[in-house]
């Protein structure tokens, strides 16, 4: 196919799939709207790992830092009394100095160095929130205003916000991986030294997706804080949330487009129907998926099904020597 | 009054060396970050507790119970699911360990419950040079202390010891001498596995355990390994002995909601500053 029928056909198909969620957000009950934000949440922290995680190669495990963080700057501009729209823009600035500064300092860090710093500071970041009382409430928590109008209303304007975010990061995934920015990530993932030798700025770029991904997860932890009214430092700092988001994205597969996208719709339907069901074992179930992910499906349900491994089954075997 | 202080710092410091000296021998040899530990630690305290309950035997020996019933446990748990992903990426064999202790630890939580339990053994206290030390942290100490020696001692002079040295320098020339690589890893598994029991059943003396503690025994593990320096059983004890002083000085200064707060922050400048510890050199011993 020319590249430019396939693009429109993507262009059309994203089209067709956003009226799709729009019209069902219209539609829901209250238990489907509400699963609906949880998969676009999902869908923007996946994404957003995505960047860091998947096109740079970077363990990282900061995701529940930068949501709790956006979670708290947006309830506590919002408790000060900044309309909702304005708190959000405050949490995405916040995530961003944040993202800046912690990259500068954590992105020296190259493996297990990085992986144990990015957990230390969600450790760390939990621990104020739970002293420093006078700004965050401290263990009790932090009340939100809630949105005025109807409930079913609110549903409905969290459930939209969130999926405009997830469009947001989908495009921005798009540009990245077009780019020569993604050009970059994927040289330093594949050897961050090359690539500093064939003239990639390295720690710019690193720092600069560092900074992408934390502004675009710190909204959806300000979105969240919102929708829910009520944040405290254990769900907001999460550390369940820094590991759940890394697997969601192998699960469909790092480092693609659409990957991030499969997984948290695979992972967020899977947890529905099982979890449900079994409340007690909420933290073994997660367990089990994450070692099946592992062992069976590493490289993504996007690559194990693609069309290209499809046709490399049923093709003829590739002459020796081309590995 | 400082004396005091110090003398805690001590006691609680051996304990952590303990503690973390078995999640330094497995980072230094199979390369791995073992989330497991603190569930480890957790299941070695459980298990002197119960055998000293139910049995009626000396929390010594139970002690020592656990950390064979854990030797056992970690070797199989390598052997059988982690040695798969040991050539892994970081990230890879990361996050599947902590998929089996997601798994563990909710089989613990149900098992066993959240509710807190100690051996409460009170031999009372003695009073050395105007320090008033209680004899079941003297007890803990010494356990943990002789088992961290025993372990260096072992690591330099035993056979086993030297071919995981030899691993752990280079695993494809110690292939090529005749060791056998994954029984070498399995063996450092259920070495840290026991270690992690040691310090599971010292601390059992000293603190009630709950299963919601294995978090904080592998942060703290965390935290003294970067402080030392990852993977080398004297950094673990001058990591050890490190934050033990660090939390009980940092009590006095910012007050102990801030203690576990200190030691990551700290952490963290190490990580950045000094990233082979504050021992300096990676040490193969």
């Amino acid at each position: 196919m020319p590249r430019r029928t396939t693009e429109l056909l993507r262009g059309g198909a994203l089209i067709v799939v956003a009226t799709a969620v729009v019209l069902f957000g219209f539609g829901a009950n209250n238990y489907q709207l509400q699963a609906g934000t949880t998969l676009a949440m999902a869908v923007v922290l996946c994404l957003a790992w995505n960047i860091v995680g998947g096109y740079m190669g970077y363990p990282s495990f900061g995701t529940a830092a930068f949501f709790g963080l956006g979670a708290y700057a947006g309830g506590i501009a919002q408790t000060y009394g900044l309309p909702m729209g304005l708190a959000w823009a405050a949490a995405a600035l916040v995530g961003a100095v944040f993202a800046i500064v912690l990259g500068a300092i954590l992105l020296r860090l190259r493996g297990h160095y990085f992986a144990i710093g990015t957990i230390a500071v969600v450790e760390v970041m939990r621990e104020i929130a739970n002293n420093w009382d006078a700004l965050t409430g401290g263990a009790i928590g932090l009340s939100l205003p809630i949105l005025a109008g109807s409930p079913r209303f609110a549903g409905i304007f969290f459930y939209l916000a969130m999926w405009a975010l997830a469009l947001l990061a989908l495009l921005l995934t798009v540009a990245v991986a077009r780019s020569k920015f993604g050009f970059g990530l994927r040289c330093i993932r594949q050897n961050e030294d090359a690539a500093s030798m064939v003239g990639v700025d390295v720690f710019k770029f690193k720092v600069a997706a560092f900074v992408t991904s934390g502004i675009v997860i710190a909204l959806a932890g300000a979105i969240y804080a919102s929708m829910v009214g009520f944040i405290e430092p254990k769900d907001a700092f999460n550390i369940l949330l820094s590991i759940e988001v890394p697997v969601m994205v192998m699960l469909g597969a790092a480092g693609t487009v659409l990957g991030p996208v499969i997984g948290a719709i695979v992972y967020v339907v899977l947890r529905e129907l099982v979890w449900v069901n079994f409340i007690n074992f909420h933290s073994a179930i997660l367990g089990v998926i994450i070692v099946a992910v592992i062992y069976f499906i590493p490289k993504g349900l996007l690559r194990e099904f693609s069309l290209t491994r499809w046709r490399k089954w049923t093709a003829p075997p590739a002459p020796a020597g081309q590995g | 009054m400082i004396a005091q202080y110090v003398a805690n710092g001590l006691l609680i410091g051996s304990l952590y060396a303990c503690l973390a000296v078995g999640f330094s021998l497995i980072y230094g040899v199979l390369n791995i970050i073992n989330v497991l530990h603190g569930t480890f630690v957790v299941l070695g305290a459980y298990m002197t507790i119960y055998c000293a309950q139910l049995l009626g035997i000396s929390p010594l020996i139970s002690a020592l119970v656990g950390c064979a019933v854990m030797f056992v446990f970690g070797y199989l748990v390598q052997r059988l699911l982690i040695n798969e992903v040991v050539a892994a990426p970081v990230f890879i064999s990361f996050t599947l360990i902590f998929g089996l202790d997601l798994l563990v630890n909710n089989a613990m939580i149900q098992g066993f419950t959240a509710t807190p339990r100690s051996l409460l053994v009170d031999y009372g206290s003695i009073s050395l040079f105007g320090l008033s030390l209680s004899v079941a942290r003297l007890g803990a100490m010494a356990l943990a202390l002789v088992l961290t020696g025993a372990l260096y001692w072992l690591l330099r002079h035993s056979q086993m010891g030297r071919a995981i040295i030899a691993v752990r320098m280079d695993r494809h020339a110690a292939a090529l001498l005749g060791i056998r690589v994954p029984r070498v890893y399995a063996i450092t598994f259920g070495i840290g596995a026991l270690m992690a029991a040691a310090a599971g059943g010292a601390l059992a003396l000293v603190y009630p355990i709950t299963p919601l503690l294995s978090g904080v025994f592998l942060g703290k593990s965390f935290v003294i390994c970067v402080l030392g320096g990852l993977g080398s059983v004297p950094g673990a004890l001058v990591g050890g002995l490190a934050l033990g002083m660090l939390e009980s000085f940092g009590t006095i200064v910012f007050g102990s909601q801030w203690s576990t707060t200190v030691g990551f922050v700290l952490m963290l400048l190490v990580l950045v500053l000094r990233p082979t510890g504050l021992a300096g050199r990676k040490g193969y011993e």
